[in-house]
């Protein structure tokens, strides 16, 4: 079966590049406030937020860790 | 193109002259053959971009920090042409369903047969019209979600525009008889190298964008739109494997053959029902859907995890389709199995998206736009139930090659799909046009109850004409001979096919009565500065029930 060599192989990989993200999504705390993410989109501006200097907003990331 | 800064113009301007030439090339080296009419059509098409591009050149460069605000451009022109292949792809529905019940409607022309028309329904309706709907709502809402504006501003046009040339380059070349004969994947290898370009484009910008957003946390839909555009892109690829006869003609050879050729396309094919028209139309219904309600998803963490059982569950499904065929009896029970196990989160999602609306049925009563939204929630749960249903091997033996199974593929296609989506253009046009409402909220209305009652029509003629089908197929004599002869079924199937024909009309009527409000409200309905999204009272947005009625 010469589409199954093709195959299995390649949705094994699309598998697994699905699990690399998902351990991604666990690790950079996608799941932390569930109920707040799902309805800050319901409240949000309708423009974008623009950081005021992108040297002071970097800056700010880091002490927020 | 007031948003562009001159280089980027220049850089359009370049790009779209690169593709006259590729046009040239293709004409020339073509001569003679179908390709070298597409020569001409990507010349055409590329030709007047080139001008358009050309006539603003010099106008003066965007004053505003363009950081501040988003770029709905694209999306506005996305929408219309998603409009306008919704009516030409539903017209050809309606056409090629007409010339089974009445086979003179061909009028005796090469390129008006089934075989060459029907293509250009398919293509038209899920690539056309719900291709441009899923490019124009995702680049709204990956901004949106991300509260950051487009990482690009000549790619977001790249993308609309590629995509819409490989449409016009595939619906031609059925008329003109190319095809490669996979359902859903029938042009040939120069649109699908093309696609592929255009494709990986819109991964980097999609990607590029939420790298830059400004909210932590990735909302939900962008996981549906981002594995629709990766999934669909490795899909397309494999499936696509040919070798070009000639490079100077669009004849190719698959590089499969046999059963190996039909598990390639199967495999495709199924996983473009489930990441073309399930996954990126579930983001569609999990922005759109909250935002027009003014609630939050029912319940987000289910919204989550029926993200990862879809994406690890869909992929192996496709043999279900090769049912008692000479594919390995193992791989077949494969298919059907992962088949039976997507009925779990293909069920959360449409219970979440219905327990979303519970505790809002006023608002579902009043509002038709809400109600296409619910109307394809409940079309979503019914026809992917059904298609677990049919999956099995031995519902398989008596649905596959009926009716039934094009009955199945339209409550999902009219009901869901385009449900979703022309509830998700309601929802979205005043926004981005700055409108207060629609011009007509009574059409919106009238085109509700068309669509719902030419799915409804179209799916019920199909069912019975389906089983009607099947069972006279499996039916014997007592000496053991087949009772029907295939001409029996066809007259039994007639009555269906006219009122399959006449849903399907109905279902069109109500597109041109969206196209024509989207663009009486574009063009009448006065504009409205508004703070946010949409307004915090859904009254506001269009008025309930007048007064007196």
């Amino acid at each position: 079966m010469n589409s199954l060599i093709l195959l299995i192989p390649i949705s094994l990989a699309m598998g697994a590049i699905g699990v690399v993200v998902f351990l991604w999504t666990l690790r950079s705390d996608q799941y932390e406030d569930l109920s707040g993410d799902a309805e800050r989109i319901l409240y949000a501006e309708d423009r974008p937020i623009v950081p005021k200097d992108q040297n002071t907003a970097r800056k700010h990331k880091e002490t927020a860790r | 193109m007031t948003q562009l800064k001159i280089a980027e113009r220049q850089i359009a301007m370049i790009l779209s002259g690169l593709i006259v030439l590729v046009g040239l090339v293709m004409a020339a080296a073509g001569h003679g053959d179908p390709m070298g009419a597409h020569g001409w059509i990507v010349m055409l098409f590329a030709g007047v971009v080139f001008c358009i591009v050309m006539n603003v050149l010099e106008d003066p460069e965007p004053s505003e920090d363009r950081r501040t605000s988003y770029y709905d451009d694209p999306t506005k022109v996305g929408i219309v042409i998603a409009l306008f292949w919704a009516v030409v792809g539903m017209g050809m529905g309606v056409w090629v369903a007409s010339q089974l019940a009445w086979p003179d409607l061909r009028f005796d022309a090469a390129w008006s047969s089934f075989g060459r028309i029907r293509p250009v329904h398919t293509s038209g309706v899920i690539f056309g019209f719900g291709g441009n709907a899923l490019i124009a709502t995702s680049f709204h809402v990956m901004q949106r979600t991300s509260r950051a504006r487009l990482a690009g501003q000549v790619s977001p046009w790249f993308v609309l525009l590629g995509f819409n040339l490989f449409c016009i380059v595939a619906a031609s070349g059925y008329l003109m008889g190319v095809t490669q004969s996979k359902e859903y994947a029938e042009p040939e290898w120069y649109a699908d190298i093309w696609l592929v370009i255009v494709w990986i484009v819109y991964f980097v910008l999609y990607i590029r964008t939420l790298a830059r957003r400004n909210e932590p946390h990735i909302y939900v839909a962008n996981w549906y739109y981002l594995a629709f555009i990766l999934v669909m892109a490795i899909l397309h690829i494999v499936n696509n494997l040919a070798i070009p006869a000639s490079l100077t003609g669009a004849k190719s050879y698959s590089a499969f053959s046999g059963v190996q050729d039909a598990m390639i396309q199967w495999w495709y094919g199924h996983n473009a029902v489930a990441f073309f028209l399930t996954a990126g139309f579930l983001g569609m219904l999990y922005y759109f859907l909250p935002k027009r309600a003014e609630r939050p998803i029912y319940s987000y963490r289910l919204s989550i995890l029926s993200f990862w059982g879809i994406v690890f569950f869909y992929i192996w499904v496709g043999s279900h389709h090769l049912h008692y065929t000479a594919l390995p009896q193992w791989v077949q029970t494969l298919g059907m199995t992962f088949s039976v196990m997507l009925l779990i989160p293909s069920w959360a999602s449409a219970g979440n998206a219905l327990m979303t609306l519970n505790g809002a049925w006023h608002k579902v009563r009043d509002d038709a736009t809400l109600r296409f939204m619910m109307v394809a929630a409940v079309f979503y749960g019914l026809s992917t139930f059904e298609g677990s249903f049919m999956a099995v091997r031995a519902v398989n033996s008596l649905s596959h090659y009926t009716d039934w199974t094009v009955g199945h593929v339209h409550s999902g296609a009219m009901g869901w799909v385009a449900m979703i989506t022309f509830g998700s253009i309601y929802a979205l046009v005043p926004v981005l046009w700055r409108k207060k409402t629609m011009y007509s909220w009574k059409l919106v209305e009238w085109h509700f109850w068309l669509a719902l009652s030419g799915t409804v029509i179209y799916v019920f003629a199909m069912w019975n004409s389906g089983i009607t089908q099947g069972l006279m197929w499996r039916t014997y004599t007592e000496s053991g001979t087949l009772a029907y002869s295939f001409t029996d079924t066809l007259v039994a199937m007639h009555p269906y096919y006219i009122a399959r024909a006449f849903g399907g009309a109905l279902f069109l009527a109500g597109a041109v009565l969206a196209a024509f409000n989207v663009i009486m409200t574009i063009r009448k309905v006065p504009d409205q500065a508004s703070q946010r999204d949409y307004p915090t009272n859904s009254e506001a947005a269009e008025p309930a029930v007048p007064a007196g009625e």
